[in-house]
C-alpha cells in the first residue's frame, strides 16, 4: 500500500510515509513546499484556502463546527469565525436547500453531508433547484457558488448507510458537475476547482482514503481542472477506467497482469459529469481493451454510460466486449463486505484482464 | 449565536463533569478500515500504534474543549439539561392538542370596507392607497384574460389568484424593492407591484424570444433580477430553505433587507417547509414567510392537511414569532408585512405570516374545482368575501376613487393586456441555441455535439418540427 500510494506522487520521489500517520515533515521542492498529507488534511487545507481567498464564502453541514466527523473542517470556525463555518441543524434539504439560497446571492457555500448515504433528503433540492436554477431562469439567476461535499464509499464496516457510491444517481442530472478524487493531492487541487467553478458541484470524498492514503501535497493555492481525465499509467494492452479509491485496487490489477505480461493504460476520470470521453477513446483506440470499475452496484452504474459510449466511438477498434468490474446488486451488505467489492482478483479475473481460458462475470 | 454556542457547550459540559457521561457524548467512531490481513497482524505492532496514537489525535479537539471554565450552580429545583433549565412538576399533564380558542386573525378593515375602530395599523396615504388599489383591480383583469387565452388554447397553462388580490399587492407594497421575493406560484401581483410590465408576462406565458426565462418552463413561472424576485419553480416548498440561505446572505452583507418567500397551505406539509422555518430561526436569518392559506390545495382541504390550527401555531414550535392575518384585508395584511419586515431586518429573525383567505379560482387551467367543492362556496367567497371590493369600499369612501377611475383602469388595463398578448404571441420563439445554453455557465462538449446533431436534423427535415425557431 505505501508503495502504491508512492506512485501517486508524481514530483517527489521521496519513499511512501509510514501508513496511517500524518506525518508534519515539510520538504521544498524547487519552488514548491510539500507537506506530507492524509486525504482528511488535504480537503482541509482546500477549505482554509477558500475561505481565505473569498470572504464570501461559507463551510456548513451537521457538526462542522467542531471539526467535522472526519475532521475535514478542522480549525475553520475558529479561524475564520461561526457566521462563516457553523453547524446547521440536522436536516439535509435544508443544508442544500439553504446553500443554494446563499449561493444564489453570489456567496460560495461549501456544504457537507456527513456521509453520501444521507444525501438523498437533498435530492430534490439538487436535482429540481440547483441543477435547475440557471437554465430556467433564463441565466437571470445561478447557484455555481454552492459546492456539495460527501465522504463516499466502502470503509470495511459500513454496511448498508455508511458505504454506498451514489455517484451514478447524480450522473443523470443535467446542471452539476461530479467530481471524485483519488488521492490528497488530487482531492486539494479538484476541491479548490469545484469550490471556484460556476456550476454547483457534488464532490464525494471516498472516506476510506481519509487517513489511509497519505500523500506530498503542495502547501500553495492550486486547482486542478475538472472534466479532464488523467492517464496515471501508460499501457497498450488495455485500458482500466475508475476513480476514487477503487483505482488503488486497479492498480494492484495493473501490477498482476503485468506479471503475466499484460500492459495496462490506468485513467482517473476525476469528474464524472461531464466526464472526457476524449481521453479514454483516444486510449481505447489505442488499446483495444476497456475495463471499468467501480464500488456502486453493477447496474445502472457509471460504467454502462462509459461502456456504451465507447461502444458507439471505438466499435471497430474494440478486440473485446467492454468489461464491468463492479459492486454486486445488493444494498452494501455489512459481513459480505469482501466478498461484495470489486476486488483486483475479480479485475484479474475478467475477460479482459486474463487469458481466455479463465474468464469470470462480474 | 457564538455566545449561545459557548453557554450551551458549557452546559453539556458541567453534565458530563458531574454526572461522568463521557463516554456516551464522543462521537460516532469513524476509525479507518485496517489496511492489513490477519496473517500480517503479527508482525505490524508498529501499524498498532500508529493507529493509538491516531485515536489519541482524533480526541484532542475534545480534551481542549474540556478546559473549558463554567460555574454552573446547580439549582435543586430546577433540572439542568443539554437545552437549558426546565422546572420540573409531579403533575403529570399532557399538552392538549389544541387550544380552546383558535388564534384570533388580525384585520382592520371589516366586511363593509370600514375600520374597525381601535385598530392598530399603520396609516396608507391615498396616493398608496390608490396604487394598491389599481393593481388589485389590475391583476383582476390580467388573471381574467390570460385564463381566457389559454381556454383558447393560446397558451398551454395558467394559474390565476383570483381571491388572493390582497395578500398579492398589499405585501408586495409593504416591502422595499430590495428584499428579495421567493415566490410558490400564486404571487404574480408581487411582480407587478414591482415593474414587470404586463408585455413580459405575457412573453413568459408564450415562451417567446423577448421572455426573460427564454422559454424554458411552462407559463406563470416568471423570474426576474431585475426585481429582486426569484424564478418561480413548481415544486412545492423548495424556496423556504432558500428563503432562509438568502436572508443569511442579506443579513452578512448588512443590507437593509430580508428574504419574503410565500408558500400555500399544502406547501406547509412539505419537508421543506419544516427546513426552512428551522435553519431561518436557528441561524437567525431575517426572512418572512407568508403563508396564504386559502383552504384549498388542489382538490385538498385544509382539514385533510393538517389537524393544527392552522399555520400560525407551527410559527412558535420553531421559536418564530407569528401572526394570523386577514388576507382579504389589505390594510391588515399590509401593516403585517410591513411591521415583520421591520423586526426580521431590525433583529435579524425570521416572522411568520399566516395569511387567511379563499381560492376563488381553480387550482390551474387543468383543474376544474367544481368537481371537489361546492358552487355556492365559491360564489360567496368570489361576492360577499371580495378583496377587491372590499379594499374599493375603503378607498372610494375617502374620496379617492371614482366609478370613473374605475372603468378607466380596467379598460385601459384590458387594452394593454390584449396589446400584449398579440403582440407576444405573434412574436418568433427563442432561437434554437436557447435549449443548450445556460445548462452550464459554458456549454460543454456533449452540449456542443448534441447541437449539432439537432440541427442537422432539423435542417433536413423542417417539416417534422414546429415553426418559429431560428436555427
Amino acid at each position: 500500500m505505501a508503495s502504491l500510494l508512492s506512485r501517486f506522487c508524481r514530483k517527489l520521489a521521496l519513499p511512501g510515509s509510514a501508513h496511517g500517520s500524518r506525518m508534519t515533515s515539510t520538504t521544498a521542492c524547487g519552488s514548491e513546499t510539500v507537506k506530507s498529507l492524509n486525504l482528511y488534511s488535504a480537503i482541509n487545507q482546500a477549505l482554509h484556502i477558500a475561505l481565505e481567498t473569498d470572504p464570501r464564502s461559507y463551510v456548513f453541514g451537521e457538526d462542522v463546527g467542531f471539526g467535522g466527523v472526519f475532521r475535514c473542517t478542522t480549525g475553520l470556525a475558529e479561524r475564520f469565525g461561526k457566521n462563516r463555518v457553523f453547524n446547521t441543524p440536522l436536516c439535509e434539504q435544508g443544508i442544500v436547500g439553504f446553500g443554494i439560497g446563499l449561493a444564489a446571492m453570489g456567496n460560495r457555500a461549501v456544504v457537507e453531508i456527513q456521509v453520501a448515504d444521507y444525501i438523498y433528503p437533498a435530492f430534490d433540492q439538487i436535482v429540481n433547484e440547483a441543477a435547475k436554477f440557471r437554465y430556467r431562469s433564463g441565466n437571470q439567476f445561478n447557484c455555481g457558488g454552492l459546492t456539495i461535499r460527501a465522504p463516499y464509499g466502502a470503509v470495511g464496516h459500513g454496511g448498508h448507510y455508511h458505504s454506498q457510491s451514489p455517484e451514478a444517481f447524480f450522473c443523470h442530472v443535467p446542471g452539476i458537475k461530479v467530481v471524485i478524487p483519488r488521492s490528497p493531492r488530487e482531492a486539494k487541487g479538484l476541491l479548490l476547482s469545484s469550490i471556484r467553478d460556476p456550476n454547483p458541484v457534488v464532490f464525494f470524498e471516498p472516506k476510506w482514503l481519509y487517513r489511509q492514503a497519505v500523500e506530498e501535497v503542495p502547501e500553495h493555492d492550486y486547482m486542478i481542472p475538472l472534466s479532464q481525465a488523467e492517464i496515471i499509467r501508460e499501457g497498450s494492452d488495455i485500458t482500466l477506467v475508475g476513480w476514487g479509491a477503487q483505482l488503488t485496487v486497479m492498480e494492484q490489477a495493473c501490477l498482476d497482469a503485468e506479471k503475466e505480461g499484460i500492459s495496462c493504460e490506468l485513467i482517473d476520470l476525476k469528474t464524472l459529469l461531464p466526464w472526457d470521453k476524449e481521453t479514454v477513446e483516444a486510449s481505447v483506440k489505442k488499446t483495444g481493451r476497456l475495463l471499468i470499475s467501480h464500488e456502486a452496484p453493477i447496474t445502472g452504474g457509471f460504467g454502462a454510460e462509459i461502456s456504451a459510449t465507447i461502444l458507439e466511438r471505438c466499435f471497430l477498434k474494440l478486440e473485446a466486449p467492454v468489461s464491468r468490474v463492479c459492486g454486486l446488486d445488493t444494498p452494501f451488505p455489512l459481513v459480505f463486505e469482501p466478498f461484495y467489492m470489486p476486488t483486483k482478483n475479480k479485475a484479474s479475473s475478467s475477460s479482459s484482464l486474463s487469458s481466455p481460458s479463465k474468464t469470470h462475470i462480474f | 449565536m457564538a455566545i449561545w454556542f459557548s453557554r450551551s457547550r458549557n452546559i453539556v459540559f458541567s453534565l458530563r463533569h458531574n454526572l461522568n457521561l463521557s463516554g456516551i457524548l464522543i462521537k460516532r467512531d469513524y476509525s479507518p478500515r485496517p489496511a492489513f490481513t490477519n496473517s500480517q497482524l503479527s508482525s505490524k505492532s508498529v501499524c498498532l500504534d500508529s493507529f493509538t496514537s491516531l485515536r489519541h489525535e482524533s480526541t484532542a479537539v475534545e480534551k481542549q474543549l474540556d478546559l473549558v471554565q463554567q460555574s454552573d450552580e446547580e439549582d435543586p429545583q430546577e433540572l439542568n439539561f443539554p437545552g437549558g433549565k426546565v422546572g420540573y412538576t409531579s403533575e403529570m399533564k399532557f399538552i392538549p392538542e389544541s387550544s380552546s380558542l383558535r388564534v384570533p386573525c388580525y384585520r382592520v378593515l371589516d366586511e363593509d370596507g370600514r375600520i374597525i375602530s381601535n385598530s392598530d395599523y399603520i396609516p396608507v396615504s391615498e396616493k398608496l392607497a390608490v396604487r394598491m388599489y389599481e393593481h388589485m383591480a389590475t391583476l383582476q383583469v390580467m388573471d381574467h384574460i390570460f385564463y381566457e387565452a389559454q381556454r383558447q388554447g393560446r397558451i398551454s397553462f395558467f394559474i390565476t389568484a383570483v381571491g388572493e388580490e390582497a395578500i398579492n399587492i398589499a405585501s408586495a407594497a409593504a416591502l422595499s424593492p430590495d428584499d428579495v421575493v421567493l415566490p410558490q406560484y400564486r404571487e404574480p401581483g408581487v411582480l407587478l407591484w414591482r415593474g414587470f410590465t404586463l408585455q413580459e408576462f405575457a412573453n413568459q406565458c408564450f415562451g417567446n424570444k423577448a421572455d426573460r426565462g427564454k422559454g424554458r418552463q411552462m407559463p406563470v413561472h416568471y423570474g426576474s433580477n431585475r426585481h429582486n424576485h426569484f424564478t418561480v419553480s413548481s415544486p412545492i416548498a423548495t424556496q423556504l430553505p432558500q428563503a432562509a440561505g438568502v436572508g443569511y446572505s442579506l443579513k452578512m452583507e448588512k443590507k437593509n433587507a430580508c428574504a419574503v418567500t410565500f408558500i400555500g397551505d399544502g406547501g406547509t406539509s412539505e419537508g421543506d417547509f419544516h427546513a426552512g422555518l428551522n435553519f431561518a430561526a436557528v441561524l437567525e436569518a431575517p426572512v418572512v414567510f407568508i403563508c396564504r392559506n386559502n383552504g384549498w390545495a388542489i382538490s385538498t382541504h385544509i382539514s385533510e392537511q393538517f389537524r393544527s390550527d392552522g399555520i400560525v401555531v407551527k410559527g412558535q414550535a420553531y421559536g418564530i414569532r407569528s401572526i394570523r392575518v386577514d388576507g382579504n384585508d389589505a390594510l391588515a395584511v399590509y401593516s403585517a408585512v410591513r411591521s415583520a419586515r421591520e423586526m426580521a431586518v431590525k433583529e435579524q429573525r425570521p416572522v411568520l405570516i399566516e395569511a387567511m383567505t379563499y381560492r376563488v379560482g381553480h387550482h390551474s387551467t387543468s383543474d376544474d374545482s367544481t368537481k371537489y367543492r361546492a358552487a355556492d362556496e365559491i360564489q360567496y367567497w368570489k361576492m360577499s368575501r371580495n378583496p377587491v371590493n372590499r379594499f374599493r369600499k375603503w378607498v372610494e369612501d375617502n374620496g379617492w376613487w371614482s366609478e370613473e377611475d374605475e372603468s378607466k383602469i380596467r379598460s385601459n388595463a384590458r387594452k394593454q393586456i390584449l396589446q400584449a398578448i398579440q403582440a407576444a404571441e405573434k412574436w418568433d420563439k427563442p432561437p434554437l441555441t436557447e435549449l443548450f445554453s445556460d445548462v452550464y455557465d459554458v456549454k460543454p462538449k456533449n452540449l456542443e455535439e448534441q447541437e449539432l446533431g439537432l440541427k442537422e436534423l432539423v435542417e433536413k427535415r423542417p417539416q417534422d418540427y414546429p415553426p418559429g425557431f431560428q436555427i
